[in-house]
């Protein structure tokens, strides 16, 4: 059994992505307990999953380098990976929440020597990596997972490829008896942040992202361009493995629509202005890139980003919201439709279209146990009345990393106050 | 009828987003469009030489008071209801009910083009349809046939022949509708009478919008 120390004047942080582990680690430093839950078997949720950030172009690892240190160096936050929050009852300052843990069949015995991974015959596909390549079923989920542990899949179980595993492991770390478990724990203040997720593509049905495989995501272009991602960082395309060097960039792909997003979800216009950099690092003159888009939103003090973006004569911009992609005899993804400067009808082949797909909460259509309140896109509110349970980052707004680590300041300052008020009451 | 252009001119001086919108059905979805142009990139008419102004460029014609480009415009006739822009615009303008609402408002104060095809199709359609309370057939494929004169409607009359026996065959058509027989509805005073009260209402209606 995992045991867990947990009181009423504990904090219960819900998702561990840059939100939640800036939740948990600002109120742990104020001397809080927190328990910070994962249903990913490691941390940092899809900030890790990009290559780079806007607007330093910097890696996503470094921050996450500096935010893993100070959370190995507090004892007071206790970590559950691949766990998730199936029940909450009680109120304010005395919550009572039920926990699944998925087996890992992993234990900390661990090294991360890879042994089990060379030996397990049978591959999965890579969640990582958005599904664009595949892992063996025993395997490290990123280079810079948290935990530095493997996980074995539970497709697996039960077949010699867990009992190669078992045997390739010279620790004793990988135990096939693990079983599922639901354990309870106290809280006195919940913080929810359990992120977002890209709009589903397939529902844009004119971009055909489910028919044309040249027609990828913006989220997939990351992995596409990072060194540790399934081509090794290399821009390929997904049809023929054709070098992509004329990339079309399809903004507002299900935001701003009331048939899909009806908010704007704020960071894919940085994000495509940030991708046009990694088509120029890697191709130089011989990368171009297109950017289709109704209005270019660089939000806050990014508008210098976007002037020099916009000064690169190898990124140009067309003001048109794309009506249509079709493929042509080469297997060319073509953006269709008519530009609104000259209203002037076009059909341009390109090697590979991303469409930049608009954020939508996590916790949209998903059950939360507990009453809180969302907006019309279904993202989390202040509830007045139910004072215990803060929402931070993506689950309330479409945000940036930068506004989403505020949040979740901001958030982990209430929760704090929730807790301090239990504190007092209970001195 | 140009008295009524020359009137609409007058009341709605310089304000033709305002005479748009309170004179063409759907005309108050105008300012509601953001200019992404998914509704002109889905036209399958685009490729038409009549196509002068596409959809999106309509609405900002409107909206920068062109009223004599709009007015001349053969874009808003092009459309053929396919429903595209209408399912697909991000804002949900109506944008299929907005063109035809132009369109009309355009008819009405005498600005149509001459000769144009889908106007002459929408007014040999309303005046068959209303004359029977139900569209008679025989008689709207004759007039369309015939439109371009004698030699060409007989020519695709004896296109469509086997068409036409088979449809008659499986009785789907009825000739007999060549002579204004056939169905028709049960109540055609009825039918008469509430079309007449619907036109008198809303030219009461429009006719009141402004002039305050």
């Amino acid at each position: 059994m995992t045991s867990i120390v947990a009181t009423n004047q504990t904090i219960l942080v819900v998702g561990g992505g840059i939100s939640g582990m800036t939740a948990a680690l600002e109120a742990a430093e104020t001397g809080k307990q927190v328990v910070l839950v994962e249903k990913n078997p490691y941390l940092g949720g899809r900030t890790v999953q990009l290559y780079r950030y806007f607007p330093k172009m910097c890696h996503p690892t470094c921050g996450l380098e500096i935010n893993l240190r100070r959370l190995k160096a507090n004892p007071r936050i206790q970590v559950l990976t691949l766990a998730e929050v199936t029940g909450i009852t009680g109120g304010k300052g005395a919550y009572s929440v039920s926990v699944k843990l998925k087996p890992r069949y992993v234990n900390t015995n661990c090294t991360a020597c890879g042994e089990c991974g060379k030996a397990v015959q049978t591959e999965i596909a890579d969640a990582f990596n958005y599904n664009l390549g595949k892992v063996k079923a025993a395997y490290l989920p990123s280079s810079m997972a948290y935990p530095q542990r493997y996980v074995i899949d539970p497709s697996i179980i039960g077949t010699p490829d867990a009992e190669r595993a078992k045997a390739a492991c010279k620790y004793d770390a990988v135990n096939l008896d693990d079983q599922e478990e639901v354990i309870s724990l106290n809280a006195g203040a919940i913080v929810w942040a359990t992120g977002w997720q890209p709009y589903d593509a397939s529902k844009i049905v004119y971009y055909g992202y489910d028919r044309f495989p040249n027609v990828i995501s913006n989220v997939e272009f990351e992995r596409l361009a990072d060194p540790h991602g399934p081509t090794g960082g290399r821009i390929l395309r997904p049809s023929d493995g054709k070098e992509a060097k004329n990339i079309a960039f399809i903004q507002c792909a299900g935001s701003r629509d009331e048939n899909h997003l009806r908010h704007c979800s704020r960071f894919c216009c940085m994000g495509s202005l940030k991708q046009t950099h990694y088509v120029q690092e890697k191709y130089g003159d011989a990368g171009k890139s297109t950017i289709y888009y109704i209005d270019i939103r660089a939000i806050d003090r990014f508008e210098d980003f976007y002037q020099k973006v916009k000064a690169n004569p190898n990124v140009s911009f067309v003001k048109s919201k794309v009506a249509r992609i079709t493929e042509d005899k080469d297997g060319n993804p073509v953006c269709n439709g008519v530009n609104t400067e000259g209203y002037v009808r076009y059909a341009n082949a390109h090697d590979l279209v991303v469409l930049a797909l608009g954020m939508e909460p996590s916790v949209k259509g998903v059950e939360i146990p507990a009453e809180v309140m969302s907006d019309s896109s279904g993202f989390l509110m202040a509830d007045p009345a139910n004072a215990g349970i803060f929402g931070a980052g993506c689950a309330t707004n479409a945000l940036d990393v930068n506004r989403a680590v505020q949040s979740a300041t901001a958030a982990a300052l209430r929760a704090i106050q929730v807790v301090n008020k239990v504190a007092r009451a209970e001195a | 009828m140009s008295d009524l252009n020359q009137e609409m001119a007058e009341r709605y001086k310089n304000n033709f987003l305002k005479e748009i919108e309170e004179q063409a059905e759907m005309g108050e979805w105008v300012k509601m469009c953001m200019q992404c142009g998914l509704c002109s990139g889905s036209c399958p008419t685009n490729f038409h030489s009549g196509w002068d102004h596409p959809p999106q460029e309509i609405f900002m014609l409107i909206r920068a008071g062109k009223r004599e480009e709009v007015l001349n415009s053969e874009g808003m006739y092009m459309c053929t209801s396919c429903y595209n822009c209408y399912v697909r615009c991000p804002r949900k303008v109506p944008v299929t009910h907005v063109m035809h609402g132009i369109a009309e408002y355009a008819y009405r104060i005498g600005r149509a083009p001459k000769a144009q095809p889908t106007l002459h199709l929408s007014k040999t359609f309303w005046s068959n349809a209303t004359k029977y309370g139900r569209v008679n057939e025989v008689q709207l494929t004759q007039s369309l046939y015939f439109k371009d004169g004698l030699g060409a409607g007989i020519k695709k009359g004896l296109e469509m022949k086997d068409v036409a026996l088979g449809l008659v065959k499986a009785g789907r058509l009825n000739p007999m509708e060549a002579l204004g027989m056939g169905h028709k509805c049960k109540d055609i005073k009825g039918i008469h009478a509430m079309l007449a009260k619907a036109e008198e209402l809303e030219a009461r209606n429009k006719a009141a919008k402004g002039k305050e």
